[in-house]
């Protein structure tokens, strides 16, 4: 008898996902599906409102990274008021870049420590009681404790440079409002120990190095779980470097050839669609040129690192040159070296957080520029996550009309399912029972590309951790909740 | 005015989603009600929502009052101590109250009284604004808190409520 297994892992306000793996009467598994809730209603929720408002609404989107949508946003309305990227004043750009890297660097260090820590320690066999970061803390105390002020380190420099915590202002249509302080200047660069600059390199170096001792350890599970081969996708800047702030839009396959040659990311319809299938509310974005079966794409820092020429910042570069080694300067199609990718951008985002706090641009200088008028802009930003579009036009009353945006989950809908489904042929394969390594085998894969599930409602009482179990009948024949 | 113990009152939520944003609202009402009384010893904070790092904001207090929104059949709000819990997230997005107090035990040895405000939500739809009956939650509440924090009786009031 066939079953269908369901894994629920999140319900929130607004949506849930949860995994689905179909087992044939020989008990192989013959179809995974991750289902996301994506939350679409937001793109209507914003029109009819001015298109100066819409940098601090969206981030409403996602509390872990508002930021990013802050300054997607903001790059579309730079267009709406007619100053082009290129164009934005010398310290607009590059206190913009200063808040995106301390958003970056919050991000990945909350992700390492928090999630692959965790596995990377303790092993992802180990007891799931332990496996977390509360254990971490009992047995790692010192890595635990880098890891809160590395998170806490980016959120200072975030509320530095965008105004407040929460519905930041820093960037607004055609520049910022306002420069560094001198005082806070000074405090992320030689400020109290160990809330500086130079710590957090140190800590992000270190951070490399515990991977590193992972992998050498474990090299057939890093290696091979969960991995694929795979298109990539994400900006880089017009000489080929690493940039997460802006650039042209680049693609590469599996095997390392260009499908996508540095185009403007304005035109990004032309290039990219959107299917919708029956099953998921999510969308499955992909290459127009490779069609909807074969167009699909990875984006976040796997993809990044797999699409640039280089990094810009020496001691980053130098870890990307050992990445690139290891698969012989072809792309990197391992699911588990997203999370050293990962760990490269950290220490890349830190790099330039310190080289622009050493600028004298953050704290004088034009802050805001105007030019003529459109209906139409795109903004296009590397999150944390991977590639993040926002595309609006206006009304002749200044009101946004229309509005689409595509977020990092989103472009990863496809490679997430493949994950899933690798993981899923692996563990579950002729198995009569769903244990907790298995399913922790799933979540394992999903966890690599830290899924964003419309995570901006938090309510109490709505955030179960279901799995439940169906025969090919549909019938429930087993339920777990967390 | 000024409390006995340090206290800080922490509310989370998305103002962007109707009544989610009940944590946040009522810290900015307590933090009004500080300023117009020149309230020593009690502090405020607010995010859309927990993390790691709220371990390291909590650890030099006495006391902390977490605010949220809540979809339980209750009735306005209650509140309730939180004990140290240990369930992890599926992702990085959140983590819960005790899972903040827990992480503050193991990483800095603080063993901070925490409470959680669970403030009744009905409407969770996209807008801005609250509900008529999560209106008056958000009032009740702030009367309720007014009249405990910065009062010698605090920690006793607050340890027997559950």
């Amino acid at each position: 008898m066939g079953q269908k297994i369901t894994i629920e892992p999140v319900t929130r306000v607004e949506g849930h996902g949860k995994v689905t793996i179909h087992l044939d009467e020989r008990k192989n598994v013959v179809q995974t599906r991750l289902h996301i809730v994506e939350f679409r209603g937001f793109e209507r929720f914003i029109q009819g409102r001015p298109y100066w408002e819409i940098p601090v609404l969206v981030q409403r989107l996602c509390g872990i990274c508002p930021v990013s949508h802050h300054l997607a946003a903001a790059k579309a309305m730079d267009v709406i008021v007619g100053i082009m990227p290129e164009d934005l004043s010398p310290s607009a750009e590059k206190i913009r870049r200063l808040m995106h890297y301390g958003q970056f660097f919050q991000s990945h260090s909350l992700h390492f420590f928090h999630l692959a820590s965790p596995d990377l320690l303790f092993g992802v066999s180990a007891d799931v009681a332990k496996r977390n970061i509360i254990g971490v803390a009992r047995e790692f105390k010192e890595l635990a404790v880098q890891g809160v002020m590395m998170r806490k380190f980016g959120q200072e420099v975030i509320e530095a440079t965008a105004g407040k915590k929460i519905h930041g202002t820093g960037a607004i249509p055609g520049g910022v409002n306002k420069h560094l302080t001198l005082e806070d200047k000074m405090k992320f660069l030689i400020g109290k120990d160990p809330l500086n600059i130079d710590y957090m390199i140190e800590w992000s170096k270190a951070a490399i190095d515990l991977f590193r001792g992972y992998h050498k350890d474990n090299k057939d599970f890093i290696d091979n779980f969960a991995a694929f081969p795979s298109s990539h996708l994400s900006l880089v800047r017009k000489d080929g470097a690493l940039d997460i702030y802006h650039g042209v839009l680049r693609a590469v396959d599996a095997e390392g050839n260009k499908i996508l040659h540095d185009v403007d990311y304005q035109d990004y319809i032309d290039y990219i669609g959107e299917e919708v299938r029956n099953w998921s509310y999510m969308k499955f974005p992909y290459l127009r040129s490779l069609g909807k079966q074969n167009g699909w794409y990875r984006v976040g820092p796997l993809a990044r690192l797999n699409t640039c020429d280089f990094i810009p910042t020496p001691l980053a570069q130098k870890e990307f040159e050992v990445f690139k080694a290891y698969t012989k300067g072809k792309p990197n199609n391992m699911s588990m070296h997203m999370h050293w990718a990962r760990l490269i951008e950290i220490l890349h985002a830190a790099e330039m957080i310190k080289e622009l706090l050493s600028d004298p641009d953050i704290l004088e200088g034009e802050l805001v520029k105007k030019g003529e008028k459109r209906i139409e802009g795109v903004g296009l930003i590397e999150a944390p996550r991977g590639t993040l579009f926002h595309h609006y036009k206006i009304d002749g009353n200044d009101q946004i009309e229309m509005a689409n945006l595509i977020v990092s989950t989103t472009n990863n809908n496809e490679p997430m399912n493949r994950a899933v489904e690798s993981a899923a042929k692996k563990t579950m394969t002729g198995q009569d029972k769903i244990t907790e390594g298995m399913l922790n085998a799933v979540e394992v894969a999903i966890r690599a590309y830290d899924p964003c599930l419309s995570c901006a409602t938090h309510a109490i009482g709505k955030m179960p951790l279901e799995i439940s179990l169906y025969n090919s009948r549909n019938e429930l024949i087993d339920f777990l909740k967390s | 005015m000024e409390s006995p113990v340090k206290t800080l009152v922490y509310g989370y939520g998305n103002p962007g989603r109707g009544d989610d944003g009940l944590g946040p609202a009522l810290v900015e009402k307590i933090q009004a009600w500080i300023v117009e009384n020149n309230v020593l010893g009690v502090d405020t904070d607010s995010n859309y929502q927990l993390n790691i790092e709220d371990a390291y904001n909590i650890k030099d207090y006495d006391i902390v009052i977490f605010a949220d929104a809540s979809c339980e059949d209750i009735e306005h709000f209650i509140i309730e101590r939180v004990k140290p819990d240990e369930k992890t997230a599926f992702n990085t997005h959140s983590v819960s109250a005790g899972f903040v107090l827990n992480l503050c035990n193991n990483m800095y040895g603080k063993k901070p009284l925490v409470f959680l405000l669970h403030l009744r939500g009905y409407d969770f739809g996209l807008k801005e604004g609250f509900s008529d009956l999560a209106d008056s939650t958000l009032n009740m509440a702030y009367n309720y808190l007014v009249n405990i924090i910065a009062t010698p009786r605090l920690s006793k009031l607050l340890e027997s409520v559950k």
